[in-house]
């Protein structure tokens, strides 16, 4: 039993901490979402390859470092604390995913796979559980689904129309396409588990993402407690300030250990992975929340202006919480796996069947 | 990472969880809180005591088994999903010893560990005073060298399992000039000592699980004093760390009781449904009581690399204190008109013991150290925000 990451993947988790502080700081991030019809900077992504994110998943015959879920995960937390946009991980996570997985015969596979890693594609992937496709028209490649198969297609082939979210990082399009023989990539009776195992893995995502965002609206309500002054002191000495804060520190310190667990059980496939996934959605999902109810509350006024930075985490944290299967549907899952008749639960049934 | 179980860890819950089977009291026991259920607790700490089983992290010298904490969490796996009884002297094996080990002279452990893990003796605590509570720094009881002897005068207050127990540990002013944290002392002396008053204090079950403690110059010798004389509150401190850290709510409990809450809904889904707010929970309680294990879990990992368990142990406090509320709460919302009936009713059907359970789970919040006193430890030490 050892619940603790190798040496390895901190070293890289902490070598990605340190680059995006430098290189994705919020007003950098702000000026490309704000003044940008595609939300994405070219330069940006070439260093984020540099890192070798791109390459994370994408096994060594195509030019990738063939990273697993369990690298993924706390990369993903730092994505979502540095407020990374959606299509580094659609490409990098899920596309490479659905790519690798294609049959043997499948040209797809060795025509985008090197363009991925070495940061010269975007893909975007579209699954009906989302209402649109994100970042659609600047991607290289479109992986849609039909009816459980895989399509494959160019932005030119499809017709595409934006969608604005509150959400300033997010290019959000409404996909209408018609399937053909020639764009269909793999057939449904293998498309149906890839787009099961594309579901849990952006729901690991999208978990790792939400603890992220949820600690760095704890960090930014912590940071503006302790500056601001009233009645002469810094309203973070206050209780009734504190205890705001402590409680998201707490559902982050009881959520982040769920999504560690949905990592390992996708990376060695668990059969519980989909139930797992769906609870670190719904730890981290609340966690977040909170984070964000908390942090505008402390941050007064100045949380609900614009200037502040705290909107761009709280916008993300809320549209992220609903993509890719919202609560309702991750509750769902935990409920039929929780509250049926051969519920594995109790004491013991943690790590084994019991 | 690899979240799987050695050889060596399935063979020992495999023996933990034979033993049980084969060991566990034929009926359930009375209350420890009752003279009868007080004795038989000690009698079943004292079978458990022959495997090593009431204190399964100690060294095998001082009548444990030597396990590490993955063992442990095991161990209690087993016991809580077997429905094994409550632990009478768990003030004594899960806070005191942890501070023995640590703090206690060679001479004070052969003396008190050994007789602790068989429950020969049962121990209370005593820290809260009248004016002492959540501000444990204003103790006043006072304890004043004389002649080899500590001479302890003044009161304590909510001492858990005093009633019938052998022993107190608790903090006591040694210096009278001193103020607040400074010139306290750590002393153990048992609670049969001429000059102990003891007024049992009844719960909200009826049942006096603590009481009222009255020192009348009460001689306590020097040599059971544990550290040195004035470092009594870091060595508490770290006594009240044990408390809200690992120890002393593994995760078992929690996810026994969820295990029963689901069971609970699901034999009575049909009317439970009409609340769609009772799925809702049930469904919470389960996750949460996952969650909690799996934090659990990873502490001890982290621990066995040679980490440190800090600020975060008020964490572990509040969400096992808020989860055995919901699910305790929950429960009474399924029983809904049967769920005020005592545990003896005649026409209870399956109330089980979910309202003392309720009645138990209202006191995590307030023992301990409230949870008002954890959010400011973790607002400060955690946070870093400033203080009042």
């Amino acid at each position: 039993m050892d619940f603790t990451f190798d040496e390895q993947q901190l070293a890289f988790r902490d070598a990605i901490r340190k680059f995006l502080m430098v290189e994705a700081a919020p007003e950098w991030l702000r000026e490309i979402w704000e003044t940008t019809e595609t939300g994405r900077s070219a330069e940006l992504r070439a260093k984020l390859a540099d890192q070798g994110l791109t390459a994370l998943s994408v096994p060594e015959e195509f030019g990738g470092i063939n990273g697993g879920d369990l690298d993924w995960v706390l990369v993903q937390q730092e994505l979502g604390y540095f407020a990374i946009p959606d299509s580094l991980t659609a490409t990098a996570y899920l596309a490479v995913y659905l790519l690798q997985r294609l049959p043997a015969d499948v040209e797809l596979k060795r025509q985008w796979l090197p363009r991925i890693a070495s940061g010269q594609a975007r893909v975007a992937v579209g699954h009906p559980i989302n209402p649109m496709v994100a970042d659609a028209k600047n991607a290289d490649l479109l992986l849609l689904w039909h009816e459980d198969e895989v399509h494959a297609l160019r932005p030119e082939q499809a017709k595409l129309r934006l969608n604005p979210s509150i959400d300033l990082s997010r290019r959000l399009y409404k996909v209408e396409w018609t399937p053909t023989a020639a764009t269909r990539s793999c057939k449904a009776a293998l498309g149906h588990k890839l787009w099961a195992g594309v579901i849990d893995r952006a729901g690991l995502a999208i978990s790792a993402q939400l603890i992220g965002l949820a600690q760095r609206m704890l960090d930014l309500g912590v940071d503006h407690a302790a500056q601001r002054k009233q009645f002469g002191k810094p309203i973070g000495s206050f209780q009734a300030v504190k205890h705001h804060m402590a409680d998201v520190a707490v559902k982050i310190e009881f959520a982040e250990p769920v999504v560690h667990r949905a990592a390992y059980a996708l990376a060695h496939d668990d059969p519980r992975a989909a139930l797992y996934v769906s609870q670190a959605r719904l730890a981290a999902g609340e966690a977040a929340l909170l984070a964000a109810r908390k942090s505008i509350q402390v941050h007064g006024a100045m949380g609900y202006t614009w200037e502040a930075d705290l909107q761009m985490f709280m916008k993300r944290a809320w549209a992220l919480n609903a993509t890719w299967g919202d609560a309702k549907f991750h509750k769902a899952r935990v409920a039929a796996a929780v509250l049926g008749d051969d519920a594995r639960l109790g004491p013991g049934a943690t790590f084994i069947d019991r | 990472m690899r979240l799987e179980y050695t050889e060596k860890q399935n063979r020992f819950r495999a023996e933990v969880r034979e033993w049980l089977a084969a060991n566990l009291p034929a009926k359930p026991l009375a209350s420890f809180d009752t003279p009868e259920g007080f004795e038989q607790h000690r009698a079943w700490e004292r079978k458990l005591a022959e495997k090593g089983y009431s204190a399964v992290t100690w060294p095998k010298d001082y009548g444990g088994r030597g396990c590490d904490l993955i063992e442990w969490l095991i161990f209690e796996e087993e016991y809580w999903a077997a429905g094994a009884p409550l632990r009478v002297n768990q003030n004594g094996v899960f806070l005191l010893a942890p501070t023995l080990m640590e703090y206690g002279t060679p001479e004070q452990k052969a003396r008190f560990l050994p007789r602790m893990a068989t429950g020969d003796d049962i121990w209370a605590q005593g820290w809260s005073e009248p004016g002492a509570g959540s501000d444990m720094a204003a103790i006043r009881s006072r304890a004043v060298r004389r002649n080899g002897h500590y001479v302890v005068n003044g009161q304590k207050v909510w001492s858990t399992r005093a009633v019938w127990a052998d022993w107190l540990f608790g903090l006591f002013r040694t210096d009278p000039d001193s103020q607040r944290h400074h010139g306290l002392s750590f002393l153990l002396l048992p609670l049969k000592t001429p000059g102990i008053t003891i007024r049992p204090i009844k719960q909200l079950n009826g049942l006096p699980g603590f009481a009222e403690i009255f020192f009348d110059d009460v001689q306590v010798p020097v040599e059971n004093r544990v550290g040195d004389e004035g470092a009594g509150w870091s060595i508490a401190m770290a006594t009240a760390g044990f408390e809200r850290g690992l120890m002393l709510r593994s995760p078992a409990r929690f996810q026994q009781t969820a295990r029963q809450l689901v069971d609970l809904y699901r034999r009575h889904r049909e009317t439970a449904d009409a609340d769609p707010g009772i799925r809702d929970a049930v469904i919470k309680s389960w996750m949460d009581a996952e969650a909690y294990a799996l934090a659990t879990y990873r502490t001890a990992c982290r621990l066995a690399k040679g980490g440190q368990i800090g600020a975060e142990a008020s964490t572990n406090k509040i969400f096992w204190s808020e989860l055995d509320l919901l699910m305790h709460e929950t429960a009474m919302r399924i029983l809904g008109a049967r769920g005020e009936l005592m545990p003896n009713a005649p026409d209870g059907g399956d109330i089980g013991a979910w309202l003392d359970g309720f009645l138990f789970s209202l006191a995590g919040p307030i023992y301990a150290g409230t949870n008002e006193i954890q959010r400011n430890i973790i607002a400060e030490r955690m946070l870093g925000l400033p203080r009042a």
